[in-house]
Order: C-alpha cells, then structure tokens, then sequence
C-alpha cells in the first residue's frame, strides 16, 4: 500500500468504519442514558427549579471562586484548548468542507495563519495540562488510564494536522492520512470513554441544576 | 542526422549560445550547480547519438504525443531528434517485419548500451495476450530488450505504476515495467502524460554524466518530482488566505482562487508541472482553471473523485444509516434491560419500618 492507496483507504472505507461506530456508539449510549429515566422525587421540593438547570450549564464553565488562583492551568488551559479546538474544526477551510460533504451544512472559515495559530496555542495548553496533570500529585492519583488515553487522542489529530499543513516529518500525503486515521480513532474512542461530554455535559449540568434547586439550592 | 549533438543542432539553425542557454536553464531546472550547466553542454554538444530503443505497451500514445508535438519544434524535440531512436512503432517509417528487425538490430548491435524508454503497462493476464506485437506478448518482449539495456526510462503513469489500465478492475492484470524488471536501473517518469522537459532533462542527465539523476521513493527524478503542485502553486497564496473557488464559473474561478475544494489533487501529487508548465511554457491545468487530477502519483485513478476534495470522504459513507439504526436498536434493548433491572429491585425490595428497628 503506497501513501496515496493509505489516504484513499482512510477517506473511504476506513471513514465508514470510524463514522459508523461513532454513530452507533452516540446513539445507543444517548438512548440507554435517557431512557434511564429519573428516579421519583418523594419529597415535596423545597423550591420551584426555575431557570437553576440553565444557569448551572453556564455557571459550570466559570471557575468557582478563589480555583482559578489556585488551579491556573486547569482553567486558563482548559480554556484555551477547548476554544481552540473548536475553532480548528468548525473554521478551518478543509474541515468545513469535510462537514459540508457529511451533512450539507457550510460557512466561511478563517484563513490558514490563525487556525494554524490557534493550533499552536491548543496543542500548547493541552501540554501544558499534561505537564500539570504529571507534576500535581493529587491529579496524578486521581489520573487512570482512561484520562492518559483520551489525552493523547485527542492531542493526535492537533498535532498530526498540523504537521501535515507544515510539512514535517513526513510527506503531506502520509501526514494526512495519518491526521485522518487519528480523528477517526478520535471517533472510535469518544462514545465509550469521557470523551462523551461532548453530547452530555449541558444536559448533565441541566440536571444536576434543576435537582439541586429542587432540594434547595437555587442557581 | 549522424555527428555530434552540436553539428547536427547548428545544421538546424540553432545558435551555441541558444543551446548554452538552453542548457544551463536544464541544468537550473535539475537544481544542478551552475558549472553543471557547462558540463551538460559540453557533454551533450560532443555526444553521439545514444541508441535508444522505445517499446510501447498497453498505451494511449498521449506520451508520444507529449513529447513528439507539444514542444515542436523547440529544442526539447529537436534534443529528442538527437537520439538515434531505432525503434518507435509510431514514429518509425518501417512497419511489420521490417520494424522487428530494427529492433534487433538494434539491441544486437548496442547490447547493453542502449537506452530502453517504455510506455504502457504490461499485461499478464491470459499469458499477455491482451497485448501483443509481432506476435508477441509485452512481457516476452520487455524481459528480452531489458537484458540488453543500460538503463530503462519507464515513461507515464502506465509503464511507472500501472496507469489506467491497471485501474481497479484491472481487467488484464496490467503491472508496471518496476514489478517485472529487477535488475536494472530504471527511471520513472510518470505523468498522463508526462512533461516533456523532465524527459529530456533526464536523457541530458544520462548523455552528461553517464548516470541516471538522483531518485525519489517512487523511482521518481528528485529534481522534478521532489516537490508537490501544491507547494509550487502560483495559487498557493489563496488557499493560505482561505479563498476558494466554489464552482468552476464563480467570482472565485474567476479571479483565480484555489481550486482545492473543487478537488483540486495538488496538495498529494508530486510533478514539475507548476514550474516547467506546458505547450512551451504557456500553462498548465490549474492555470487553466482546472483542479490536478494526481496523474502523476501511482494509482490515481483509484484514490476517489476527481472533484471532491481532498479532506472530503472518497466516497459517501454507507454507514450512516445502518448505524444509528443500530445504535438506536442497542440502545433500546439496554433501556429495556436496565428498566427491568430496575423493577427487580423495586419488587425485591423489603420496607423496613420504624417498628421493625425497635425489634
């Protein structure tokens, strides 16, 4: 197999395979956790829940007060990479394209320099969270394999994508397979490990709100 | 036409100083040092008539045309005219058993010396009989004339990697000259077709310097494949700006955007068509406002739609539905066994009252 028959593969059967999982895995995993259902509330509420669901899936993205002095890197680092990487996929032209072709939807996207910049600065905060995630001990305690694995599947495609756009290393060709084979081990992974925030966070925050406005802790 | 290159070219019209210049141009297109442009002139200038035998395979005849007419009457052709081409069924006056005894001739005559140039894939399928001269099969007669030679110019996408015809189905079970041919030196000049200037700048690289030019990982002239289209794009700087022809007729087509999204292959293909250009330097398929196609990468012909893009999927994904129908049917049946997990509990679950903590 030549790079051009490896690239090839990962655009056609290798893409069916990752994207197939990934749905099957999204929605059986959405389907399992909302037909759990919720448990009845047996007690009267202390309160009406009014908006605590919405405010708490905002609230959540602020650091409580006083963390962000003393967990700097958690936040200004998680903030970094996750706007970052949001910017990557949803702006940069190529990527665009690719969510174009899947799904008919398509906007303008950022010139190359600043998704190359805002690739430098994601792939500069998730090492440094790593760094921090290595140095604190009590985050190395409470790290398992998991947080180590999904680390490194999503650092991949960063760091592949742009090395394939700066030529390093490698040919163009075989680096952007490589970029492709990694965003779809990317999606393999995301339905069955943390990596599932993507689709539960705001309803969890949402939930976790509204419970807690319900036994007295308005938001 | 006998004597040296230079009498023959002086006899056409052609100045030394124009064949200097020619030369160093060669040379600064092989990104040779400057004193290599001398070197060339000197050595192709003095040099008589290598013989090189040209055998066509399961071929087009668009590389013959390539090189024969595209650049006539520039120096490229007359520099091809300047081989003593001893066999070429296309070119040749003679035809029928009079070609085949050039061609022996030929090889007996400059037994290992000769250059062999190949277009076309060979077939195997049904013992070759897909392709045959003389009688013949391809591959009988590519092993025979390959013994001979000094070193053998695999000329187009079919003799360097198979081509079109070795295109999925690959109904005759074309190969290119590499899967057959081990032990001899062989160039690949790939293209569909090839650019006539990297030909000849590979025949005045062997007349110079009695060597083949250094090679890629695919058997490639580093000096005109080393680089890909995309990186030599005169477009280049619209793609780094995020500017992208939408359809072929748009404000974007015509102010010569990328044409990266309209599937342009630049980026994975590997030629010297940005820089050497066509038809004598007047363009080439981007600049005509055509995407690359990659024909010059082994098979291009399998690696997707020629107008999706590169990030696109080759082909739609099959799995988007079967999957989430799936995934949907999984989910349900764990709904269903949690909630009658659930309920097991429920019934089994034994109240204890105030009462019963006083026992």
């Amino acid at each position: 197999m030549n790079e051009l028959q490896f690239l090839t593969w990962v655009r056609g059967p290798g893409l069916d395979i990752a994207v197939g999982i990934f749905l099957l895995g999204t929605v059986w995993r959405l389907f399992e956790i909302y037909t759990l259902g919720r448990g009845k509330d047996l007690a009267a509420p202390r309160r009406a829940a009014g908006a605590s669901g919405l405010h708490t899936v905002f609230r959540r993205s602020l650091p409580p007060p006083g963390m962000l002095k003393r967990s700097p890197v958690s936040y200004i680092g998680g903030y970094i990479f996750h706007i970052g990487l949001a910017v990557i996929v949803f702006l940069g032209a190529p990527h665009i394209m690719l969510i174009a072709n899947l799904t008919g939807l398509s906007w303008p996207g950022l010139p190359a320099q600043i998704i190359g910049l805002a690739t430098v600065m994601t792939m500069a905060a998730m090492l440094a969270m790593l760094v921090d995630r290595i140095n604190k001990p009590a985050k190395r305690f409470l790290s398992t394999f998991e947080d180590w694995f999904t680390w490194a599947v999503t650092f991949l495609p960063v760091l592949t994508g742009w090395m394939a756009v700066q030529h390093l290393l490698l040919p163009y060709t075989t680096m952007l397979a490589l970029h492709i084979l990694s965003v779809e081990i990317l999606l393999i992974v995301l339905p069955f490990t943390k990596l599932f925030h993507v689709f539960t966070l705001f309803g969890s925050r949402w939930y976790n709100g509204s419970a807690n406005a319900r036994k007295g802790v308005p938001v | 036409m006998q004597g040296p290159l230079i009498d023959t070219l002086a006899r056409q019209g052609v100045s030394r100083r124009t064949f200097l210049k020619y030369c160093a141009t060669l040379a600064s297109m092989m990104a040779l040092p400057p004193a290599a442009g001398l070197a060339m002139a000197e050595a192709m200038a003095a040099a008589r008539r290598p013989s090189v035998i040209w055998l066509p395979f399961q071929e087009c005849t668009g590389c013959t045309e390539s090189i024969t007419r595209s650049h006539s009457p520039t120096l490229e052709g007359m520099i091809f005219d300047m081989i003593s081409l001893d066999y070429q069924e296309t070119l040749m006056a003679a035809a029928g058993h009079q070609a085949e005894e050039a061609l022996h001739a030929a090889m007996k005559a400059n037994h290992g010396k000769y250059l062999l140039i190949v277009d076309g894939s060979i077939p195997l399928g049904q013992d070759g009989a897909y392709s045959c001269i003389g009688g013949r099969s391809n591959l009988e007669i590519l092993k025979e004339a390959a013994q001979g030679a000094a070193a053998i110019i695999a000329v187009g996408t079919c003799a360097a990697y198979g081509g079109i015809p070795k295109a999925r189905p690959n109904p005759t079970g074309a190969v290119s000259v590499s899967d057959i041919v081990k032990d001899k030196p062989i160039v690949n000049i790939p293209g569909c077709p090839p650019v006539p200037v990297v030909m000849t700048g590979v025949l005045a690289h062997y007349l110079t310097f009695g060597s083949l030019p250094d090679l890629d990982d695919k058997g490639r002239p580093r000096a005109f494949f080393g680089e890909t289209i995309h990186d030599r794009c005169y477009r280049r700087p619209f793609y780094d700006q995020g500017k992208f022809a939408k359809t072929f007729d748009d404000k974007g087509a015509r102010r010569g955007w990328c044409l990266f999204e309209l599937g342009c292959k630049g980026p994975v293909t590997h030629n010297a068509c940005a820089t050497a250009k066509w038809n004598g330097g007047t363009s080439w398929p981007v600049e005509s406002g055509h995407g690359c196609l990659g024909c010059s990468e082994p098979d291009f012909w399998d690696a997707g739609d020629f107008y999706k893009a590169l990030s696109m999927p080759a082909h739609p994904p099959t799995s988007v539905v079967a999957a989430p129908v799936a995934g949907a049917t999984a989910g349900a049946a764990a709904g269903f066994a949690n909630r009658a997990k659930k309920n097991a509990a429920r019934k089994a679950r034994q109240p204890i009252t105030v009462a019963d903590l006083e026992k």
